[in-house]
């Protein structure tokens, strides 16, 4: 019975630390190529919930088919961000950059506020409902889709920086950025596309949570400290370590709240977060 | 990845560094500090004076801050933590102990500083973000502790009973002691950081922040000296969490230990101008009135204009205007004055 209980509970630490990844997936793309932490990144995951709970409350559609619309959205959030503001703060000082992300993650919340009011809301009959019995597991439906859509997502972000063009342009801008443009690569284009892709990912992973968490405008708290987390556990700029990383958080947080109590889980996450950043500031599985 | 650009802060500190002191510049703050103690005899409202006394206690909480995250370049997030401290180590021992509530300011200010060291011995070693990261770390776990620790009042909070009141309880049924109570510790905090500033130990807050290595490499101990850049900061910030407490009278994790307070005391010395003395004052005036302002013509907190506003004003003075209210107004003289010795060349 109680390793059912541990089964029960490591399974469910893996589905929502897949989520957590594709949030810091997102997070650590934008830091990785530009170096600016994006304290937003919270609001895009928000706008991608508000995104597929307007589309299955006017339109009917479920959030699983519009995943794609969501994704799209937000990317030209993310891009549209990019021109508009963090544009102008690259070789700034790091308060003015902290700062502005910083701004933007209010001003992102307050509109949220302003047009679509303070309530809870939740997408109550979609497509996916009800639970999954896996081995002698029972797990809930809304949460094993999430969590493949999250790694399947990981996954093609991953497919795309390691085996395209485009990607590996994104990738040289990371490492290098000056080597990069004498190479002809535009690395105001490539800082564009990582604050799209960076918003796109997050967006996704909120689409995914609709369908089994409340939505409101300051839901974004819930999810940056740990995607903070997540990215330094994961060594800053690193996709394959940001989705390892998720789960190792994922699984903390669960273990924390079976053995602690759950007003611990986050605590012990960020314990494990002090400790790592201190013994190993490269992050866990980041290199020297 | 080029962590030196993140790190190096380009406010130019030699900014802060006045060349030549003297008595006479003194008369503008004595002045000013008359016109200050009297503001009490015209305030109309207790509603307008509350807001006064925030307004200070915020400029005192951005001194403290500036003093580490100005002075010495290291950006702390997490700095309610020491807020908070104050505010429960006072609360607790006058509750519990019946302890004065001036010593337990002090020791709130001690307790604050002992563990600003204890956390910063090893966050030390962390630059820029991740030092930031770290300090948001910290705050949160103090956050969950006192949240579920039954004597400190867990998430229910302490309620100060007001038996007795007068100066030597630090308890007033009027708000007009508070302010005074504000004002001061507000001098006290800008005299320590004026204190700073002109010794040697400003001197060497401000190697680190500037050029680490080149302190470093002449024997300067970084490590020890952001030690005590941290506990004095941490120490002050404590002081204002007592006074809050004992303002309030009633503490609770959300109020003492929140998140946001943390970002406000980094935002007031921002809008005002990093590592300056008035700075944070300067920072915390503009704030409030931000703040008093958005909510008065657009409503209150809720439908988000408030926020809306805020955020735009933050956005715009950390894009266009890093150096704050003082980086603006010295560039304004100084052009000012580039504009007249042109035109006394040009006759």
């Amino acid at each position: 019975m109680t390793s059912d209980i541990l089964l029960q509970t490591l399974a469910s630490g893996v589905l929502i630390g897949l989520i957590y990844a594709l949030v810091a997936v997102g997070l650590t793309l934008i830091f990785g190529v530009m170096d600016i932490i994006n304290f937003s990144h919270g609001e895009f995951l928000m706008l991608g919930m508000y995104s597929a709970f307007w589309l299955f409350a006017l339109y009917a559609l479920d959030p699983l088919w519009t995943l794609p619309l969501t994704a799209i959205g937000l990317f030209f959030v993310g891009a549209g961000i990019y021109r508009l503001v963090i544009k102008r703060i690259i070789g700034a000082p790091m308060l003015s950059q902290v700062f502005t992300t910083f701004g933007l993650m209010i001003l992102l919340r307050g509109l949220a506020q302003f047009f679509w009011k303070p309530d809870f809301r939740m997408i109550d009959k979609s497509m996916v409902t009800g639970h999954v019995a896996l081995g002698g597991l029972q797990l809930g439906l809304p949460q094993v889709v999430a969590g493949v859509g999250a790694v399947v997502t990981t996954a093609a972000v991953w497919f795309f920086l390691t085996r395209t063009k485009a990607g590996a342009a994104l990738e040289a801008t990371a490492s290098d950025r000056e080597a990069a443009q004498l190479m002809g690569i535009d690395s105001q284009r490539m800082f564009t596309m990582a604050w799209g892709l960076g918003a796109a990912c997050a967006g996704v992973a909120g689409a995914l949570l609709a369908t089994f968490f409340p939505i409101f405008p300051d839901v974004g708290a819930n999810f940056i400290l740990i995607a903070f987390v997540v990215v330094n556990l994961g060594g800053f700029g690193s996709v394959a370590g940001a989705f390892w990383a998720g789960i190792i958080v994922g699984l903390v947080e669960v273990m924390g709240g079976l053995l602690l109590g759950p007003q611990f889980k986050t605590a012990l996450v960020l314990a494990l977060f002090l400790a790592v950043l201190i013994w190993r500031p490269q992050g866990l599985l980041g290199k020297a | 990845m080029n962590t030196n650009t993140m790190t190096s802060n380009q406010v130019p500190s030699n900014l802060t560094a006045n060349d030549s002191g003297g008595w006479l510049k003194l008369a503008p703050w004595v002045g000013g500090g008359l016109l200050l103690a009297a503001v009490p005899l015209v305030m109309d409202s207790p509603s307008h004076m509350n807001l006064v006394i925030l307004m200070l206690m915020a400029a005192q909480l951005g001194v403290a801050w500036n003093i580490l995250g100005g002075y010495a370049g290291q950006v702390s997030f997490g700095h309610v933590a020491f807020f908070g401290l104050g505010a429960y180590t006072s609360t607790m021992l006058a509750m519990q102990f019946g302890v004065n509530a001036w010593l337990g300011a002090l020791i709130g200010a001690v307790v604050a500083a002992l563990f600003s060291l204890v956390i910063g011995w090893p966050c030390f070693r962390l630059k820029g973000h991740y030092f930031g990261m770290a300090t948001i770390a910290v705050a949160e776990i103090v956050q969950t502790l006192f949240t579920n620790w039954e004597r400190a009042g867990a998430a229910v909070g302490l309620t100060i009973p007001m038996d007795q009141q007068g100066w030597g309880a630090m308890i007033f049924a009027s708000k007009t002691p508070y302010y005074y109570l504000a004002l001061g510790l507000l001098v006290i905090s800008l005299l320590i950081a004026w204190g700073i500033e002109r010794s040697r130990l400003g001197y060497y807050f401000r190697a680190i922040k500037d050029e680490p290595d080149a302190a470093r490499s002449l024997g300067i101990s970084l490590t020890r000296y952001k030690l005590i850049a941290l506990a004095i900061s941490s120490g002050l910030a404590a002081l204002g969490g007592t006074l809050y407490a004992q303002k309030e009278l009633y503490i609770d994790p959300g109020s003492v230990l929140h998140t946001g307070l943390s970002i406000k005391m980094a935002l007031v010395s921002i809008l005002g101008g990093v590592g300056t003395l008035i700075g944070p004052v300067l920072g915390a005036i503009a704030l409030t009135g931000i703040e008093e302002g958005s909510r008065v013509l657009f409503g209150g907190s809720g439908r988000g204009t408030d926020l809306i506003v805020q955020a735009v004003i933050i956005i715009v003075i950390a894009v266009y205007q890093p150096t704050g209210v003082v980086g603006w107004w010295r560039n304004w003289t100084a052009q000012r004055k580039a504009r007249r010795a042109g035109k006394t060349q040009g006759a």
